[in-house]
């Protein structure tokens, strides 16, 4: 039976082709980072991390608005933590700028925990900042559900939530040949939980890319890489569900149920992207009154910020003229650095700080 | 408990009262909202922001045995 250590000699050892593997979950490439995983793999095996971080994949201009609405006295805007200091278009004001000025933010941990909130003040409107890929829409769905259910309707969401699956299509579509080409994908684990694994057959048939859904230990991940490697070295073009405990073919029924019941998929904007059609998830038409989401592309971004390059994997963190010098953890220049699930933050943290990871992709050498 | 977008944990069943059980995570035992899934007492749940997004299948239960006899099944068999 293969162990643990079979996996990280092999990958170790492996001295093929070179293999570009993209991982699309900022929790993924947190955890990539903790288990020093970058050192336990030849160097012939690169790591991408692609648009996984949804607040870094948010159009600055979705801050703008945010901003516009708090600052006005009849709404309460309830926003997660890491969405407080991201820059809005030309290096405007943050929420938590906006919150010192006399704005109306409050921070939420949850998007149920508004309806309390909502219930106990109905003179106020409160806009959630729906930011989110699959794993946190059904909580919205949710919400939507207990507002009807019990008469709270002073909430409204402002959705940039998303689908993963349509941007690894998009990355597939427009990766280069040669060095910006992607040879297989690390599946998001919680996502499949909820959506099943059969979203990534496009991936497989279309475009002819292993993959495989991995968990969230550092063992999970090396053998997510293991068993790429192995498709990839065998000719095969496959999903593999690696992460069974929690993730099975047609996911969590219920939870996608009530997705549907709640939702519908619309184009929408991604920064770095673009369009992408049937990315997002906004509220059904006979619910549009309770979602204020706009509909315009995405907002020109004057500032210098290379978040749509690192995203997409055409950059790492380090290659951003800005990084570790105008833009570090304290000063953060765009959503990539502010956001816990964002790659510059998630570099700043583990490279900065001197903990060396020598085998990383090598963009531009 | 740190907010991470896709991060969830797992946790054991030990009470419900409707549409609340109470979960114990390695002996913290928090309230958690199972209105996504059907438990029973014992069963193991995914839990994320406070809401349980799966139950865990139990006969997987021990991960990585059964992560390395899938890949043994994939490329050794």
């Amino acid at each position: 039976m293969i162990t643990i250590h079979d996996i990280v000699n092999y990958l170790k050892n492996y001295d093929g082709p070179t293999v570009r593997l993209m991982e699309v979950c900022g929790t993924h490439t947190e955890s990539i980072f903790k288990h020093g995983i970058p050192s336990l793999i030849s160097s012939k095996i690169r790591l991408i991390s692609g648009p996984g971080c949804p607040v870094c994949v948010t159009p600055a201009d979705y801050i703008d608005r945010a901003v516009e609405y708090a600052g006005q006295p009849e709404y309460i805007f309830c926003t997660y933590g890491d969405m407080m200091r991201v820059p809005g278009t030309k290096g405007s004001i943050t929420l938590r700028d906006g919150k010192a000025t006399g704005a109306q933010v409050e921070m939420i941990y949850s998007p149920l925990e508004v309806l309390e909130k909502a219930a106990a003040l109905p003179q106020k409107t409160f806009v959630i900042g729906a930011v989110g890929f699959e794993t946190t829409v059904p909580l919205y769905a949710l919400l939507m559900e207990k507002m009807l259910k019990q008469g709270v309707i002073n909430i409204k969401f402002l959705t940039a939530l998303k689908s993963i699956a349509p941007a690894m299509e998009w990355i597939c579509q427009n990766e280069g040949c040669g060095e910006e080409r992607i040879d297989g994908f690390i599946c998001p684990g919680h996502v499949s939980a909820i959506m099943g694994d059969r979203i990534y057959q496009p991936l497989m048939t279309r475009y002819q890319k292993p993959c495989a859904v991995a968990g969230f230990s550092g063992e999970h991940i090396l053998a997510a890489i293991y068993d790429l490697i192995r498709q990839i070295t065998s000719e095969r073009v496959e999903i593999h569900n690696l992460y069974r405990e929690v993730v099975r073919p047609e996911g969590n029924l219920q939870a996608r149920e009530l997705i549907d019941r709640y939702f519908q998929p619309v184009q929408t904007a991604w920064r770095g992207l673009g369009e992408i059609s049937g990315s997002g998830l906004r509220l059904r038409d006979i619910y549009r009154e309770f979602d204020l989401a706009f509909e315009s592309s995405c907002g020109e971004d004057q500032s210098l910020c290379r978040c749509g390059s690192v995203v997409t994997g055409r950059l790492n963190p380090d290659q951003c003229p800005l990084f570790g010098r105008l833009c570090t953890p304290n000063h953060p220049q765009g959503p990539c650095m502010v956001s816990t699930e964002g790659s510059c933050g998630i570099w700043a943290r583990h490279v900065l700080r001197g903990k060396e990871n020598k085998q990383l992709d090598g963009k531009g050498d | 408990m740190v907010k991470q977008m896709c991060i969830a944990v797992p946790g054991k069943v030990i009470l419900i009262e409707k549409n609340i059980v109470k979960a114990d995570f390695n002996g913290n035992v928090i309230p958690v909202d199972i209105s996504l899934v059907k438990v029973k007492v014992g069963d193991y749940v995914l839990v994320h922001a406070g809401y349980a997004v799966q139950v865990m299948d139990q006969e997987n239960g021990e991960s990585l045995a059964q992560l390395f006899r899938d890949l043994e099944e994939a490329f050794h068999s």
